[in-house]
């Protein structure tokens, strides 16, 4: 497969407010692209709370998207402490974010599984200490 | 109904989109935590909410909603109304506490997701 349209962004640590550039500015590339707006929405929701958390939980990131017609992969590294219990992360309510983060909307432990429920694919890798990556593909049917 | 009707109805004050309240808007949701904003909401055009920072409008934008309607005379700061120009969003202000301004918007017909199943 030839290489598609490749986007990079860097995610600030702990500014709740700037959360969202990322998903903004790819968001903004689909509609010009002439992406369908479902395809575009499914892609800007689990981007945007992939942002929040690598804003909220980690120490921010960078964040790759790499556009193919037929796909879209997203790619979300932080530099965070890293998930010690995905399975539990993954539930719905779960959340160890703080009073600051709630008072901004988020924080409900919804993040990850609505990631999981915006994605065809999503896969977690993690490593105590180092980081989380978040890799996460949109298929274009 | 138009955003110039949530005008009336709300007796809001326009802060940003003016220029755009001909807009066309069917559905609404009330909600205070964005998480559930994006987890739940399918496709309604209005967010009534009483937060005021910046991920209430890229909350809406990453909906693709139409505008938001800040309860409570909640005034959200300069930036955040910036922001809100920069991607088209419109937003009202009402002193409505939260109920009431949902409770007026459903009897003049606009209708949450459950109604227009």
């Amino acid at each position: 497969m030839s290489e598609g349209l490749k986007l990079h962004f860097e995610v600030a640590p702990d500014d709740i407010a700037a959360a969202g550039n990322a998903s903004t500015g790819t968001k903004n590339t689909l509609k010009k692209m002439g992406f369908p707006a479902a395809i575009i929405r499914r892609v800007a929701i689990a981007m945007y709370e992939g942002e929040i958390n690598m804003v909220i939980h980690a120490k921010g990131g960078d964040v790759d998207v790499e556009i193919q017609p037929d796909r879209i992969v997203m790619t979300l590294a932080d530099r965070g402490p890293g998930i010690p219990d995905i399975d539990l992360a993954m539930q719905e309510g779960w959340s160890t974010a703080t009073e600051n983060v709630r008072e901004y909307g988020f924080g409900a432990g919804m993040g990850l599984p609505n990631m999981k429920k915006n994605t065809d694919e999503m896969r977690i890798d993690t490593q105590l200490g180092v980081g989380t990556t978040v890799t996460m593909t949109v298929y274009v049917a | 109904m138009k955003v110039q009707d949530l005008v009336r109805i709300l007796d809001a004050k326009v802060l940003t989109g003016e220029d755009r309240m001909d807009t066309e808007v069917h559905s609404a949701c009330g909600a205070d935590m964005m998480s559930d904003v994006l987890a739940f909401v399918k496709e309604q055009a209005v967010l009534l909410t009483g937060l005021t920072n910046p991920q209430v409008v890229r909350t809406a934008e990453m909906m693709d909603m139409r505008c938001v309607v800040f309860v409570r005379g909640k005034q959200p700061p300069e930036a955040v109304v910036e922001l809100a120009r920069e991607h088209e969003m419109i937003l009202l202000q009402t002193q409505r506490r939260m109920f009431t301004a949902c409770g007026m918007l459903y009897e003049a017909g606009l209708r949450g997701e459950e109604g227009n199943r």
